[in-house]
């Protein structure tokens, strides 16, 4: 019964959804208050009718119902509860409507948070956050049906794929959502923006908060699955390149620019079409990402043509909002040109710059994602490109990023003096290249040009960003002591930890050791100046598998540093085995131990693994995470009252002749 | 996955006494095992979804990694090793595509849309600067002067 009222609850979301689409759309395009009116009411209804679905596929999945088909085929009666519910985003239809969910949180987060907007700005931005979700209902209720019954029902479930049997992978999944989807916002509001013509600085203010929290999640979700790798699948990887990486990695970037090319058209007033077409960019890319994945174009091309029906209703969705918001915007962007005078050096031309990478990263990341199923569908044979590919292709991108980065916030707006500039750089770039110089003797032994840049980077990212407030700190009148407004908080501890990030990732990359090796019980075995000792071998029987677990004993001269349990575990339902490692963590080194499959003589294969400062990569996804979030709360944010009176009015679109540029 | 049908076969031929996911294999010459290392992370395990051959667990992925450490051994050159494993499996093998017409595109793509974009910029900062000779428009928004006033910024 309850599975029904879900189903039930999805139908009715659905055409709560299509009227929040269409019925405020014409209210604010007539001027009609009552119509416009519905918007909010709507996106407040299909929150509630979209999570009462939600909890009823909960429910379904905490009583083991497994008369409904989904939750038969994700989860068993020996599944411990924690990952019973969160199976219920275990497989397709499930993150469907996880998806779904976050995308009814965020409209109502928009109807309840935009009451300061013009009436009818907000309707249409709420209005286009409905038709999204009509689109993702439809794909839900025709192809990918949660709810579905089988009767008469299974007597017992398969199983939850133990790969995602994991606390990492509770969390994950939710954090990557609610960034993909949260670029919903911004496109909604670069939609609502074309379609009234009202595509000015109040625009990119109101749009900035909602894209840096997004961002935010964004951030977090993609370290959070970077970490999981890392620990869950064994290899000791922390990113591989993985084209379902990669659909989550494309938006980031390209929501990276976003939120740097919103700050000139916040301050400045310039480059608005380049900042609605890359808020259409992100969230196109984040659809896209969807359909990579959920589509079976990964696993093969011809996967997606054996069943079309799932992959062709994506294609045709993809087209239809991507297409429609790309027509929308060739048709009505060219009306709001409007070039404003800057001089090359300017705090604008640093943001293009930083725009002109993005931009050409996140089509690079797109270009080596989709090649290999182009060339496999053209029948021009079966390619792979990997991590080679893309880590070639970044250090070339990024290099130019990370050296500029720092500077960028000491240049003016509008205009500034070179020699200024140089001055008030040249200070942290000599102390940063000092303390690369310093340390040279510590990193002496992997020296090559990767490291070299690295290093130096990441001090120049680290140092030139530091420098910048105590310098913000000096200047400013004495006497009256305060923070630093939050946006440029925000500003300051992501690109801190940039610094940070670049530093693990060179270290780590260069002095990584790992060692496949043969080991008996009561051996040991000498790597990066430890000890290891392999104590024992027992077996354990969890709640829903069983483990052979391995004893190690670590220690460095006479100190113990750890005692390490690698598991390898047997999941009888699905007969999976899973390598559990075991990690002793640490701030400048991580030690990691994975049992690999018994030998002869009761000797063990053993991968062991050292890892000098992993920990920075996801600290410095950390740090730019935190700097979203408090970037996202700036005061100015919340004084938007004012800035909408003012732009209350109805606009006289400009009508610049000159193309706009960007 | 019509190239996978082979497999079977390519295994059994393949497959030797034992499998292990984690092999200790060790070289006499510290070069050797570089060289090991940085090829095994650059061949695609073909029975798996997409993981190179270090990290994967599959037999074949065992067995490609022993037959690599072998000619490894007897002084074989990566690009002999390398040509050795695209004709016995084709291209798909490479996590690094070769560059040839079908990948010009993935490989100076990235370039021409770099240098393609480098000059728009380039010449819509030259275009803006032209109107500098102009009188510059004073920012309306108050708290940008505010915060930012000080032209410290």
């Amino acid at each position: 019964m309850i599975p029904e009222l879900g189903h039930f609850a999805l139908i009715l979301a659905l055409l709560v959804a299509a009227v929040q689409g269409v019925v405020p759309l014409f209210g604010a395009h007539t001027r009609d208050a009552a119509w416009m009116a519905v918007a909010r009411p709507a996106a407040y209804t299909q929150l509630f009718l979209v999570l009462f679905a939600f909890v009823a596929l909960s429910h379904a999945f905490a009583t083991q119902d497994f008369s409904v088909v989904y939750v038969a085929n994700n989860s068993n009666s020996q599944l411990p509860m924690m990952y019973r519910l969160s199976a219920v985003w275990g497989s397709h239809e499930g993150s469907l409507l996880l998806w779904t969910l976050i995308l009814s949180l965020w409209t109502a987060a928009v109807a309840r948070f935009s009451k300061s907007l013009p009436e009818a700005f907000a309707a249409r931005v709420i209005a286009v956050m409905g038709l999204v979700a009509v689109g993702f209902m439809l794909f839900m209720l025709f192809t990918s049906n949660p709810f579905e019954r089988h009767i008469p029902a299974l007597i017992e479930g398969r199983d939850l794929n133990p790969l995602l049997q994991d606390p990492g992978l509770i969390i994950h999944p939710p954090m990557l959502y609610i960034g993909y989807v949260g670029f919903a916002v911004p496109f909604a509001f670069a939609i609502a923006a074309l379609l009234s013509g009202q595509l000015d600085a109040g625009w990119a203010r109101w749009s900035r908060p909602w894209t840096l929290v997004s961002w935010s999640f964004l951030t977090l979700g993609i370290a959070l699955g970077s970490w999981w790798a890392y620990y869950e699948l064994g290899w000791g990887g922390w990113w591989f390149w993985d084209p379902v990486e990669n659909a989550s990695f494309m938006p980031w970037l390209a929501g990276t620019a976003l939120i740097h090319s919103q700050a000139v058209t916040e301050k400045r007033g310039a480059f608005r079409s380049w900042t609605v077409l890359l808020s259409i960019t992100a969230f196109a890319l984040s659809l896209l990402g969807t359909f990579l994945v959920r589509s079976g174009v990964l696993t093969s091309v011809h996967a997606f043509a054996n069943d079309p029906a799932r992959g062709l209703f994506i294609l045709v969705y993809l087209l239809t909002v991507i297409g429609g918001a790309l027509t929308l915007y060739a048709w009505r962007a060219p009306r709001v040109a409007s070039p404003i005078a800057t001089t090359p050096m300017s705090r604008e031309t640093f943001l293009l710059i930083n725009n002109l990478f993005f931009a050409v990263a996140a089509a690079t990341v797109l270009l080596g994602t989709l090649y290999p199923l182009v060339i496999d569908a053209l029948g021009l044979g079966k390619i792979s490109v990997g991590p080679p590919y893309f880590g070639f292709m970044f250090a070339i991108l990024m290099a130019p990023v990370v050296a500029l980065m720092p500077a960028a916030p000491y240049v003016r707006w509008k205009t500034d003096e070179p020699g200024r500039v140089a001055e008030s750089l040249w200070k942290p770039l000599a102390i940063a290249v000092a303390i690369a110089a310093l340390l040279l003797p510590l990193y002496w032994s992997g020296l090559s040009l990767f490291l070299l840049g690295g290093v130096l980077g990441g001090c120049w990212v680290i140092v030139g960003t530091l420098w910048y407030v105590v310098r913000r700190f000096r200047t400013r009148p004495p006497g009256r002591f305060r923070l630093l407004p939050a946006g440029e908080m925000g500003m300051i501890l992501a690109h801190f930890g940039v610094g940070i990030f670049v530093l693990g990732v060179t270290i780590t990359n260069t002095f990584s050791v790992e060692q496949d090796i043969r080991l008996t019980p009561g051996e040991e075995y000498e790597l990066a100046g430890h000890v290891f000792r392999f104590e024992t071998v027992e077996t354990l029987d969890g709640p829903n598998y069983t483990a052979t677990q391995g004893t190690f004993l670590v220690s460095r001269g006479d100190d113990t540093v750890a005692m390490l349990y690698p598991q390898k575990r047997r999941y009888p339902q699905g007969n999976q085995m899973m390598t559990e490692a075991a990690i002793e963590a640490g701030f400048t080194r991580d030690i990691y131990v994975s049992l690999g499959e018994p030998l002869s003589d009761g000797a063990w294969s053993v991968r062991i693994y050292y890892k000098p400062f992993i920990r920075w990569i996801w600290l410095g996804a950390l740090f730019m995470m935190a700097g979203g979030f408090v970037a996202a709360f700036d005061k100015r944010y919340r004084r938007t009252r004012a800035a909408a009176a003012e732009h209350a009015a109805p606009r006289v679109v400009e009508q610049g002749t000159a193309p706009q540029g960007a | 996955m019509s190239s996978y049908r082979a497999l079977p076969l390519l295994l059994a031929l393949l497959a030797s006494a034992a499998a292990w996911s984690i092999d200790p294999f060790q070289f006499d010459d510290p070069a050797h095992t570089e060289r090991y290392k940085t090829l095994i992370e650059e061949f695609r395990c073909l029975q798996c979804q997409n993981q190179n051959l270090a990290d994967s667990d599959a037999p074949l992925a065992v067995d490609l990694r022993r037959e690599i450490a072998d000619m490894i051994r007897s002084e074989r050159s990566d690009d002999e090793i390398r040509g050795f494993l695209v004709q016995r499996y084709g291209d798909f093998i490479l996590y690094r595509p070769p560059v040839q017409p079908t990948t010009w595109l993935l490989w100076f793509g990235p370039l021409m849309l770099l240098l393609v974009s480098s000059a728009t910029v380039f010449t819509v900062v030259r275009r803006r600067s032209q109107l500098v000779e102009a009188p510059l428009t004073e920012s309306k928004h108050e708290d940008t002067e505010r915060f930012h006033g000080d032209q410290e910024l």
